[in-house]
């Protein structure tokens, strides 16, 4: 089983370095996190050696990104076709959705570890703690891994990687915003109490920071990997009924 | 263990759409089986349901005795399929697609080499491994598919549409191949182009809006149209009476038919029961009495003609 996985995660990897996609996500990914940290979270003004302004800007870069690779993930099977060759070989659906959802995931695991130029910057500039960057990293990581789940989950759906990357982009960005005070807010008074408090602890925003702050809570990290479960889950069951439909 | 494919009964439908209606057959190693009907008859998705891709509503395929929905990784362990229109992973070159097969199909080593190289052989793509499988023509693109599938020299080997696309030469190549590997493989080729009955068959399964309509052999499927080895006679108006009463002596008559009468000629249309030869019986009798034909010659059936009038 583990040799099918990591045979399919090979086969992933060697797709994405094969085409320009890697390498256009990687760039752009530390681009944009780099303009986001020293213009908008004014990195050099604030005067604290610390990563918070980088990793501010990431859930809504993630939020954008992510989609746009797992859109293809399961899209693009369908679109070309090879998906009927992927599934007729002796692997399962649970093997060929692991194996292509942690190539993904190791692909923006490069990604963010490429964006080292700005921890050797503020180690420099200052003494930051160490600890609260990698737990933040960490946090990023399980962030765009959650992201990534609803997202493959979503291009199982379809066989147009446009109409996945609308959906998946929305998806996320309701679990992002369900922890935001204005959204809460708006919904205060219409539904009870216990509803709000469910829907603001579904906060993907929320767990995140926690990261942020240098806190590797365990309900955050449970948050973050029943999550994934879930989606992948939800992934497997998708292709399957699509079997049978 | 069984070296055999059997289907049987699967039903499959799409909304209101039956697409495939209890298709079954069995096909042994060293059997070719063509499968024909027209586009949208249902080829696809009963070979989809074949190999796994497709969930049958009922109805089983069995692998060499392992049950498709029951062990779906063992039965797919047993097959090679090559999809309509060959998908492949685009992106990759063909030797990097081989081996991603490979390593699936469990091979390392030494081993490993020798099954690739000799399906690279098999299917004559020595010279394009190192090209992207998008840049290539629709020919190398389907040999790579081809390639894929007899990789781990299955005993069952279902391939749709092998040859669409193909010019005459890499047709003519894809047969030999496909006759080549029968002898120790149970085939079933999909296909609408019907000389390749012919060409490379031992059987034939005929379906048309999802229902079986012939199985057996290309030469039942000449004898579901009437004029199959139908003699035409052509010759002088004043012999033709003659002629015809001397015709219906023969025991292996049906009927005769009179056509095209003119002030000249007069076609005899003679047609056998049950598609038998009378070609001999019919040549002795004009030679014995000297009938002064003008032209005769046996109607054989063109499977194109028996498909249309199965089909339409």
């Amino acid at each position: 089983m583990l040799g099918n996985i990591y045979i399919i995660l090979k086969r992933e990897t060697k797709g994405y370095f094969s085409t320009p996609l890697a390498y256009i996500f990687i760039s752009i990914f530390c681009g944009l996190t780099a303009a986001f940290t020293f213009y908008l979270g004014a990195f050099l003004e604030r005067g604290q050696a610390d990563l918070f302004p980088f990793f501010e800007s990431h859930p809504w870069l993630l939020v954008l990104l992510v989609p746009s690779i797992s859109m293809r993930l399961w899209a693009e099977e369908r679109k070309t076709g090879s998906i009927e060759l992927l599934m007729t070989l002796p692997i399962t659906t649970f093997e060929a959705v692991i194996g292509k959802y942690l190539a993904a995931w190791v692909m923006i695991a490069i990604a963010l570890a490429l964006t080292f130029p700005m921890w050797i910057t503020v180690n420099i500039l200052g003494n930051p703690d160490n600890g609260v960057v990698m737990s933040s990293y960490l946090g990023s990581w399980l962030l765009a891994g959650q992201f990534l789940a609803i997202g493959s989950a979503l291009s199982a759906m379809t066989k147009n990687q446009v109409i996945a990357f609308v959906i998946s982009t929305a998806a996320c960005f309701l679990f992002v915003m369900s922890g935001v005070e204005a959204v809460t807010g708006a919904i205060e008074g219409l539904v009870p109490n216990y509803v709000i408090s469910i829907f603001s602890s579904m906060s993907s925003l929320d767990h995140f920071y926690e990261f942020v702050k240098g806190v590797i809570d365990l309900r955050s990290l449970l948050f973050y990997l029943t999550s994934i479960i879930f989606w992948l889950l939800l992934n497997i069951i998708i292709i399957n009924i699509k079997k049978a439909a | 263990m069984e070296n055999r494919i059997i289907l049987d009964s699967l039903y499959k439908s799409f909304g209101e759409l039956q697409a495939v209606n209890n298709v079954s057959m069995t096909v042994e190693v060293g059997e070719i089986l063509g499968f024909i009907g027209p586009n949208g008859s249902g080829k696809s998705t009963t070979m989809k349901m074949a190999t796994g891709y497709l969930k049958a509503d009922s109805g089983t395929s069995t692998i060499c005795g392992v049950n498709m929905e029951i062990n779906p990784k063992e039965a797919k362990k047993l097959i090679g399929y090559l999809p309509e229109g060959a998908p492949a992973y685009g992106e990759m070159t063909t030797i990097g697609f081989l081996n991603f097969i490979a390593d699936i199909r469990g091979y390392y080593g030494k081993k490993r080499a020798i099954q690739i190289d000799k399906a690279v052989e098999r299917a004559r793509i020595k010279h394009v491994l190192h090209q992207q499988i998008d840049t290539l023509s629709k020919g190398y693109k389907r040999r790579v598919g081809l390639s894929q599938a007899i990789m781990h020299e299955p005993k069952i080997l279902i391939l749709d549409e092998p040859t669409d696309g193909l010019d005459p030469n890499q047709k003519h190549h894809v047969r030999e191949l496909i006759t080549e590997i029968s002898k120790t493989t149970a085939i079933i080729v999909s296909t609408h182009i019907l000389e390749e009955v012919d060409a490379v068959c031992s059987s034939v399964l005929l379906i048309n809006k999802g229902n079986v309509v012939l199985n057996g052999s290309s030469s039942e499927l000449r004898s579901k149209v009437e004029s199959n080895n139908s003699i035409m006679i052509k010759i002088d108006p004043k012999h033709g009476e003659d002629l015809k009463r001397l015709l219906l002596t023969i025991p292996s008559i049906s009927k005769i038919d009179v056509l095209n009468e003119t002030e000249s000629n007069v076609n005899i249309n003679v047609y056998p029961k049950e598609n038998r030869v009378i070609l001999t019986e019919v040549a002795k009798i004009i030679a014995d009495h000297k009938f002064p034909v003008k032209d005769i010659y046996q109607n054989h059936i063109a499977l194109d003609e028996a498909f249309r009038k199965l089909t339409v």
